[in-house]
């Protein structure tokens, strides 16, 4: 299986992990440790420096790159200004962009995204956009500077898995970053069903966290990210309907001795 | 636009007679689909009352897709108790002889400390109305100091203008708690015997204001007892739903505050049952998957501990009512007696024991 390239970084993992809507935090080195995720996410507005032990951070392997990101942000200068806060915080420079301004179905406004992405990428941030999956949109994000873009597969936290997939097989087309699935993958044939498509990795928060059993979910999504890889990676055969006649429509050239 | 249009839309119909026709069958059809403002007063109906179980299942999934299992805690802190309303139902009422207090800067600084030590990151600041006493100003100064102690604050005072809640906003106010009390119009010229709180539609709009200010979460609700409590329930969700409609951006919440014992002299109190407060609060989760739903002290433990599966997000914890409640040695008069007096730690403890994360901090000023 190919290593994933972001910003600049090698990473033999393609699932990332979010960290809300756990049991508890202590369970969270469990996940991290059962998936073997080398990215993990969290929202910077549950980030408390001010106790040690409600502390997000503390619960996250060192050893992993820290991928906050801007939940709560409505507009990009609210965004760009939680993601230099994350910064001075110790998060490090990569940053997850979210700007969201439905509190309905938590869509995102790619406008301000595009926004926010130019701003921080000139500041040397890693960029990560959330984003609707829209080819015009990506590729200004990519112009801005982004390193990967996030396309979801259906609203956060519906579980309801690739329903975009029409719109995501385009951005793995058309677009040069690698492309994660983020949000709407509900089960581990969801992720396989992204890698087969072509994506770059995929991030599952939901799934993992709201499951009676998240440490063994963790594992369930990567075996499934990486067969779902190798998969893709092997050229998948094509689908048919029916057994194929091996020329039906050109086998008259060939037949006779000319 | 304004809330009252729809209230004026709804406000003549029989919702007994209306209700007492909704089969459990209409029900199970509803629990099971994407509802809108009609299927939502359905399940207020005495036949949804045979369905709670099939209707906290749902509100259950709900709840775990949208917050999963992590829940808000707060506390409230009572800074001042001067009020010149007269409502029926609440001890900080003109008329009632009760130790009157407001905390100076000092004061509320040390009460901030040691509400910040329980480990808390957001606060709601209550005062009662008193513009003389306690105006815009004072509420300003008063979230500059708390700002050095809490990530997150929300206001529940008098109804301001958007002008005024502009203000408090570049304060660093995040989030207003603002109960209509009781929708039905007349009974709420009845229980508000005098003051500036009888003005309605003034208070009615003020959710809407502070949005347009660009607030970020709205809490509502209505004071269970002092009406028919479908009615009250009814009016709360909808007015939640018109204004996430309107407002996308804010987050809005409801709380299903039920009248407690309080210095006063108001004795009508129509009886809210639990099961009554359940059947509301799994309609709410129905009507909008997305919004908080919020528990206070009111409620007694054993009851809040089993109502938190079912959707509460947002629970207050370590309570007082009384002014300075924190730490001082002389307080200022309660506005209500609570019921489940559990310190932060033990509703920590308890939370965890029961499968849920509890979420110190979900905000930052930025």
């Amino acid at each position: 299986m190919s290593k994933l390239q972001i910003g600049g970084t090698d990473l033999d993992s393609r699932l990332l992990i979010g960290t809300g809507k756990f049991p508890n935090k202590q369970i969270i080195p469990r996940v991290v440790a059962a998936c073997g995720t080398q990215v993990v996410t969290m929202a910077l507005r549950r980030v408390d420096l001010s106790s040690q032990e409600e502390n997000i951070l503390e619960y996250i392997p060192k050893d992993r790159i820290l991928l906050p990101n801007t939940s709560g942000a409505r507009t990009a200068e609210e965004a760009v200004r939680i993601a230099r806060m994350a910064k001075a915080m110790g998060c490090g420079n990569w940053v997850k962009i979210e700007v969201i301004s439905d509190n309905k179905y938590l869509l995102p406004d790619n406008q301000e995204t595009i926004k926010a992405t130019e701003t921080l990428a000139k500041e040397d941030f890693i960029v990560l956009p959330y984003m609707s999956p829209d080819l015009m949109a990506a590729k200004r994000m990519v112009d801005a500077g982004a390193a990967a873009v996030m396309p979801l597969g259906a609203p956060i936290g519906t579980n309801r898995g690739i329903k975009t997939r029409e719109l995501i097989e385009i951005l793995i087309d058309e677009i040069e970053v690698p492309i994660i699935v983020d949000a709407g993958i509900g089960k581990p044939s969801d992720a396989a069903e992204a890698m087969e498509m072509g994506s770059a990795a995929v991030l599952v928060n939901t799934a993992i966290a709201t499951a009676e059993d998240p440490v063994a979910m963790a594992e369930a999504f990567s075996l499934a990210v990486k067969a779902g890889r190798i998969a893709y990676e092997a050229r998948l055969g094509v689908e048919s309907h029916q057994a194929n006649a091996s020329s039906p429509l050109t086998g008259f050239l060939f037949e006779g001795g000319n | 636009m304004s809330f009252f249009h729809i209230y004026t839309e709804y406000k003549n119909l029989d919702f007994e007679k209306y209700l007492d026709q909704v089969t459990e069958e209409d029900v199970i059809r509803i629990i099971k689909k994407k509802i809108g403002p009609d299927d939502f007063l359905n399940l207020l109906s005495p036949a949804a009352e045979g369905c709670l179980e099939q209707m906290a299942q749902r509100a259950r999934q709900l709840s775990l897709q949208h917050f999963g299992k992590a829940v808000l805690l707060y506390t409230p802190m009572y800074i001042a108790n001067y009020c010149v309303n007269k409502c029926a139902y609440c001890g900080f009422n003109v008329a009632n002889k009760i130790n009157r207090k407001q905390l100076s800067m000092d004061e509320i600084e040390a009460e901030a400390k040691a509400i910040a030590q329980t480990g808390l990151r957001h606060i709601l600041v209550l005062t009662g109305e008193s513009k003389a006493k306690t105006p815009v100003s004072y509420i300003v100064e008063a979230v500059k100091v708390l700002k050095k102690h809490f990530d997150s604050i929300t206001i529940e005072i008098y109804p301001l203008t958007e002008k005024e809640y502009a203000k408090v906003i570049a304060a660093g106010v995040d989030g207003l708690t603002i109960y209509q009390e009781v929708y039905d119009q007349k009974i709420y010229d009845k229980v508000h015997l005098a003051g500036p709180k009888k003005d309605y539609k003034f208070r009615l709009d003020a959710p809407e204001r502070a949005s347009a200010a660009k607030i970020r979460n709205i809490n509502i609700g209505a004071l269970l007892g002092l009406s028919n409590w479908k009615k009250e329930a009814f009016f709360a969700g909808i007015h939640a739903q018109y204004l996430q409609n309107r407002y996308t951006d804010v987050e809005v919440g409801l709380s299903l505050p039920r009248i407690r014992p309080h210095v006063g002299i108001f004795s009508d109190i129509i009886p809210v049952t639990d099961r009554n407060l359940v059947q509301i609060m799994l309609a709410f989760r129905l009507l909008l998957p997305y919004a908080s739903i919020n528990l206070s002290t009111r409620e007694n433990k054993n009851f809040r501990d089993h109502l938190i599966p079912l959707g509460v997000n947002k629970l207050s914890a370590g309570v007082s009512t009384e002014v300075g409640g924190h730490s001082k040695s002389s307080k200022g008069d309660g506005q209500f007696d609570i019921s489940d007096t559990r310190s932060v730690a033990e509703i920590k403890e308890s939370l965890i024991g029961k499968g849920y994360q509890p979420i110190f901090k979900d905000w930052m000023n930025i």
